[in-house]
């Protein structure tokens, strides 16, 4: 009997713990993303009851397009957030990226694939700039882009004027590539008209949540978030992992404002300021913490979903676009309180 | 009682790591100035002194959290290269620390292998592979330990403390810092710790003890390193002093006999 004894591990004195469950409620209760898919059932339900457009597909095309637009940006931003920082030059990003491209092609006279190559590159670099500054000076993100978010907009406007004698730039349309570019990037694919940009949207929004959950790049970004100086500690290449972020961040809002500048064929200097707080908003509603370390990539994209349904909700309802202004305010307060309050009863609910 | 054995194998034995004339200043101030210290496979060193004598300094640079101004580092005998964390997990030297090692809103297989996670194909992470393994090492050191799948935000401070032992355990480390192991726990959650550690010396393991607690480190240590503003003032065999000799170093920053009997007199009120 000893020699039986000796080839058998102990059974664990207990039972496993994983055979318990915890209940679906509080599981439910523990995910960032719970609040906004609730808010944007509820958004979708009032306006489709309230109005003719909204719940028909040619409907759907127009908000799931706002919200495609302000989600590429916004999913990048939640990432980020979760890292624990900030952008506020994401918004203005779009605009140097859209007009950055346009100068490339109809200026300098580039086929539209390499201007688009090239502006990728740009916005690599104002990302790395941003990520450098904040790891470098360990001043708040907030002050860092805030300055990148002036310097982007005071360039858009005078280079643009100076190159160009007014405050956009267009003609993108005539220029080689402009076609095949807009095929990827700028067109619709169905006959409701649905947006290309909705496409990527989704895709993106796919693969970010495949790195939060399944990477190991994922969880060094949970852990900076959460922890930048345990992270350290551990070995996680804490500067590597928040410039990296700055750099998703500002190319997800270079490819808006490419697919933007594409759609239209044209620029204006002004586009995409006070965007970047729509980006936030997205995130934050999503449930991301302002504070870092929890929140989700698809909670950003029905943050971003949210907000592209109150906006053409309220265009269809035919009231002053104006209250899109207090929507977003309320809705803001409204995630964070509701924010607040599942999270302290999701972490009552553990054990 | 005994220590004896100790000597022999301190003057025959590689150390398993060895700092030679460490010096570290922060804008004019040695925090480190000129410290050499060893140890041994299987042997603990409690390293003590008062707040700023430079501990956790020395400890910043042989765990790679702090470069230091000049000084070398040999492990088992051989220079060590250690310019940053990951270099130092290089040479199997972990650190645990009381409150900068997790990260709370990770769970704790998260916590074990942040920065050193698991993959299967394709990159991506394998969850269930890194659950077992620290459910296998949590079975050696703490078979109560459960909260597998929460944040480590919510557990106690024992068992989070089991969290960052596992993690060095796990890696194998050899060369083990604690930093105030058991502040901030209760008694029981301080003797559980205290258990763990003996259990890792047992297990041959070398152990830096950083500790205000004189009576943790004395319990605990081989030999006692005492600090004084920035300087070694002795490293003591157990044996051969009583907690009131280690007092009387971390107070006056003297050897005993160096202290003359006016100050011994004044520790005595």
């Amino acid at each position: 009997m000893s020699n039986q004894a000796t080839a058998v591990e102990p059974p664990a004195a207990v039972i496993d713990e994983r055979m318990a469950e915890v209940s679906l409620l509080t599981k439910l209760l523990r995910r960032p993303e719970l609040g906004a898919l609730l808010a944007a059932a509820m958004i979708g339900l009032f306006f489709a009851l309230t109005t003719d457009e909204f719940g028909t597909l040619d409907g759907a095309a127009n908000w799931t397009d706002v919200a495609s637009t302000i989600g590429i940006p916004a999913v990048a931003v939640a990432l980020l957030m979760i890292g624990g920082e900030f952008d506020l030059s994401a918004g203005v990003m779009t605009g140097t990226a859209g007009l950055f491209m346009g100068v490339m092609a109809t200026e300098v006279g580039m086929n539209m694939w390499l201007a688009i190559m090239l502006t990728l590159v740009a916005a690599a670099g104002v990302g790395f700039i941003n990520g450098y500054m904040v790891v470098r000076t360990k001043l708040p993100s907030f002050i860092v882009t805030l300055a990148t978010f002036f310097v982007l907009q005071g360039v858009n406007l005078a280079v643009t004027k100076e190159i160009t004698g007014t405050v956009r730039v267009s003609g993108l349309s005539t220029v080689d590539g402009f076609e095949s570019a807009k095929s990827i990037f700028g067109d619709s694919f169905s006959t409701y008209g649905f947006r290309l940009s909705v496409l990527w949207w989704v895709g993106f929004t796919i693969l970010a949540t495949w790195v939060l959950a399944r990477t190991r790049v994922g969880n060094w970004i949970f852990g900076v978030g959460g922890d930048p100086v345990a992270a350290r500690n551990v070995g996680v290449p804490v500067a590597r992992v928040k410039i990296g972020l700055f750099m998703t961040t500002a190319l997800a809002a270079a490819l808006t404002g490419i697919m933007i500048a594409l759609r239209l064929g044209s620029t204006q200097a002004s586009q995409g300021v006070g965007e970047e707080f729509q980006y936030i908003i997205a995130a934050v509603v999503g449930g991301c913490l302002l504070t870092g370390g929890f929140g989700s990539a698809i909670g950003a994209a029905v943050g971003a979903l949210i907000i592209g349904m109150a906006f053409i909700g309220i265009s269809f309802s035919g009231w002053d676009t104006d209250w899109r202004l207090l929507f977003l305010g309320v809705i803001l307060l409204m995630a964070v309180l509701i924010n607040n309050f599942v999270r302290r009863s999701a972490e009552g609910a553990r054990k | 009682m005994m220590g004896e054995t100790h000597e022999m194998e301190g003057a025959t034995a590689i150390p398993l790591v060895e700092m030679r004339s460490i010096r570290v200043s922060y804008g004019g101030v040695h925090a480190v100035d000129g410290v050499s210290i060893d140890l041994h496979e299987g042997e603990i060193v409690g390293l003590v002194g008062g707040n700023g004598a430079g501990k956790s300094t020395l400890m910043k640079v042989l765990s790679g959290a702090q470069l230091p101004d000049s000084g070398e580092i040999y492990v088992g005998g051989k220079p060590a290269h250690i310019q940053n964390p990951r270099d130092a997990k290089a040479y199997a030297i972990e650190c645990i620390y009381q409150t900068l090692a997790l990260s709370d809103n990770l769970d704790a297989p998260a916590n074990v292998f942040l920065g050193r996670e698991l993959t299967q194909g394709a990159g991506s992470l394998d969850d269930s592979a890194m659950e077992d393994a620290t459910r296998r090492v949590m079975g050696r050191l703490n078979p109560r330990f459960r909260a597998f799948k929460t944040p480590v935000m919510s557990l106690s401070g024992g068992q989070r403390q089991s969290v960052a032992i596992a993690r060095a355990v796990h890696f194998n480390a050899r060369i083990m810092i604690m930093d105030e192991p058991t502040a901030s726990l209760g008694p029981a959650e301080t003797a559980q710790v205290r258990d763990l550690v003996r259990q890792l010396k047992e297990e041959g393991l070398g152990i830096f003890l950083i500790s205000h607690d004189i009576h943790d480190v004395y319990d605990l240590s081989d030999r006692i390193s005492v600090m004084y503003q920035g300087r070694i003032v002795d490293t003591v065999h157990k044996a051969k002093v009583d907690t009131d000799d280690v007092l009387a170093m971390i107070i006056l920053g003297k050897k005993p006999e160096e202290a003359s009997s006016e100050e011994l007199a004044e520790l005595q009120i």
